[in-house]
């Protein structure tokens, strides 16, 4: 499912059921196993320091990685600034918190490093019941160009409470981190992670969530900056009748590489995930890779579970891997389903609309929004709507087509 | 008075055995206040016609001539001849998914009348067209085309013929697909359009039978990549007494399929 470029290539339609299947003629990979046996640790030494050819890390530039993967040490701090109503509480807390290290366990090298090495993390408590009259912001300041950084950052949703979060991530410099949400049953949680990092920043990030019964958790990763940034964003249920949503939003320029890698642990009976994750990409060498894993474990009866992934690739010379996984251990399943497709622009749009007079920089301007539009008219904080509106504008002017 | 002038029009396209000559030779003046309907068996090469006219980057004019009112065509970027007054009714609209046709309708009135249209005269305007088209007002929220029968896209195509005005229209096959109901209310948006006297029609069809709805002045039999025999409605009525078997060299109808 992979769409490397040949200049001739007008269109590439990539749909289908294939698990895992890959056409990239990379061959040098570890043959995959289960997401089942996935190992995990908090303890970073209890992972092999990652060549590059493992499954997980194979699509990574690792030169690029500032040595995060083989124990980078911390040379400088992110700073976390809070702008939350009077409902939610905001905390800065030791490593020693109880409340840490409760909705997952760290899948690779970097977010086990992170885990070992952050020194304080942010704590923020939706109380039992509550719900938040406005948005939380957080702002993520990278540690400056040259410095490393480790962070950690814990969302509590108590029992039927309901909040808004906003992760804002800029600056500069290498980041890594990992980001808990924990919603208690009935909680209700909406959370966008916005990654717009300066030109030099490196920003590997592993989110993992924890759902409890009833409980809906929407996610969105908007990633638009940044030289290499690789979001892993988990979600498991803690108990039934749960439901996640995850959605993405991403735009490469030259240079740029931007992983995501979503994973719904279907652990549970009566779960519902949706996966929807929409780029694009232009210029020389900008590559974005896009990993689904679903596992429907066999104890999650009656899931219902869909995921889909589109790219478009506005130029020459980009590159967009995208690779569906599903494991399905249960027959007893309501629905599971995936897709991805990765295209050029296409002609024939771009045809129609101009031949009713719309100008062709116009007419490909109306195409993308067109692309983004499903997602981006979903997101529930209008500031982050018309922030990321304008960024694709930008970004479009930027082409020069 | 407008006048669309194609003169000695040789097209190619690409295959995958090098460039296949579609067009040879074709020979046509369209003047505002005349409908011209060009008639042939399939594969001759009129939806090849309005799309080289159109301006379809798939379609290569090798050598001829096309004009609008003396200014040559074939210079013309695809939007700069829409702005001119061309407009090609397509025969199968493209689908454009998450821009909804009330912003595509705008974006397209405000490019060919060089200025955003007032709202409040737009929304009244638009209004009135899908009254007389009998279109759903819910389908201005819609993606372009996405999920439309094909009935809806042809209307929708006469939808924007009346509200850009241009100067020469091009239908091509716009009766493909339409029931009786849906011929009926596409044909009387095309007379609409052609009420004023001002603008020309070129109706590209393989039957007969939408030009009992729209009168033709001039019926052109097209064939071979090129017009064979012009003349006026009776030869309509002689194509479809004998189908086109003189021209294709085999048995086809032009009659009711």
């Amino acid at each position: 499912m992979s769409t490397a470029l040949p200049a001739a290539l007008a269109n590439t339609e990539n749909k289908g059921h294939s698990h895992g299947g890959s056409s990239d003629g990379r061959k040098t990979t570890v043959p995959e196993a289960s997401r089942a046996e996935w190992f995990t640790s908090y303890d970073v030494d209890a992972f092999e320091v990652p060549t590059g050819r493992e499954e997980m890390w194979r699509f990574t530039p690792m030169k690029r990685l500032a040595n995060l993967h083989t124990g980078a040490t911390s040379t400088g701090a992110a700073t976390v600034s809070a702008d939350a109503p009077a409902e939610v509480a905001v905390e800065t807390v030791g490593r020693d918190d109880e409340r840490l290290g409760k909705a997952g366990v760290p899948a690779d090298r970097i977010a086990a490093q992170a885990y070992s090495s952050f020194a304080e993390a942010t704590v923020v408590t939706v109380a039992k019941e509550a719900r938040a009259s406005a948005p939380v912001t957080l702002t993520v300041e990278g540690p400056g160009a040259g410095k490393v950084a480790y962070g950690h950052l814990a969302v509590r949703a108590e029992q039927f409470a309901e909040a808004t979060v906003v992760i804002d991530h800029r600056g500069s410099g290498t980041y890594a981190d990992n980001v808990e949400f924990t919603l208690a049953d009935g909680a209700k949680l909406t959370v966008v992670s916005i990654h717009d990092w300066a030109d030099d920043a490196v920003h590997v990030s592993s989110h993992h969530a924890s759902i409890g019964r009833d409980a809906v958790l929407k996610h969105t990763t908007v990633t638009l900056g940044g030289d290499l940034v690789r979001v892993s964003p988990t979600a498991r249920f803690a108990d039934k009748g749960a439901e996640v949503d995850m959605s993405g939003v991403y735009f490469a320029d030259a240079g740029q590489h931007f992983e995501l890698r979503t994973f719904v642990d279907h652990n549970q009976a009566n779960c519902t995930s949706n996966v929807v994750y929409k780029g694009a990409l232009q210029g020389e060498g900008a590559h974005t890779v896009w990993i689904g894993d679903v596992l429907i474990r066999a104890a999650a009866e009656g899931t219902q579970t869909y995921e889909l992934n589109r790219n478009l690739l506005l130029t020459d010379g980009c590159r967009a891997d995208s690779v569906p996984n599903l494991e399905i251990e249960t027959g007893e399943i309501v629905s599971a389903g995936h897709a991805s497709a990765t295209g050029r622009f296409d002609d024939e749009q771009l045809f129609y609309l101009q031949a009713r007079g719309i100008p062709e920089d116009q007419a490909r301007r109306l195409v993308v929004r067109g692309f983004f539009h499903e997602l981006i008219h979903k997101i529930a904080v209008p500031e982050v709507r018309e922030r990321l509106e304008a960024a694709i504008e930008a970004e479009l002017e930027a082409v020069g087509t | 008075m407008a006048t669309l002038e194609i003169k000695d029009l040789h097209v190619s396209v690409a295959t995958e055995d090098g460039p296949k000559e579609i067009l040879k030779g074709v020979d046509l003046t369209v003047k505002a206040g005349e409908t011209h309907a060009i008639m042939g068996p399939n594969g001759s090469g009129k939806s090849t016609l309005s799309y080289a006219v159109a301006g379809h980057p798939k379609y290569e004019v090798t050598s001829g001539a096309i004009t609008l009112d003396g200014e040559d065509v074939l210079e013309m970027s695809v939007d700069e001849r829409a702005r001119a007054g061309l407009f090609l009714a397509m025969q199968y609209p493209v689908e454009v998914p998450g821009v909804s046709m009330s912003n595509f309708l705008r974006s397209a009135a405000t490019a060919v009348r060089g200025e955003a249209p007032k709202l409040r005269t737009w929304v009244k305007e638009v209004k009135q067209q899908l009254a007389e088209l009998e279109i759903d007002p819910a389908f201005a929220e819609r993606s372009v085309n996405e999920g439309f029968s094909g009935g809806e896209k042809k209307r929708h195509e006469i939808l924007q013929l009346a509200l850009l005005q241009p100067k020469i229209a091009i239908l091509d096959e716009t009766d493909s697909g339409l029931d009786v109901d849906a011929l009926r209310v596409v044909s009387e948006g095309v007379n609409r359009y052609k009420a004023s006297g001002e603008t020309g029609v070129l109706l590209i069809t393989h039957y007969t039978r939408i030009l009992r709805h729209i009168k033709p002045d001039f019926v052109h039999v097209f064939a071979g990549g090129r017009v064979v025999e012009s003349g006026g409605p009776e030869l309509a009525d002689q194509l479809e007494a004998e189908g086109y078997v003189k021209y294709a060299g085999k048995q086809e109808a032009a009659g009711i399929a």
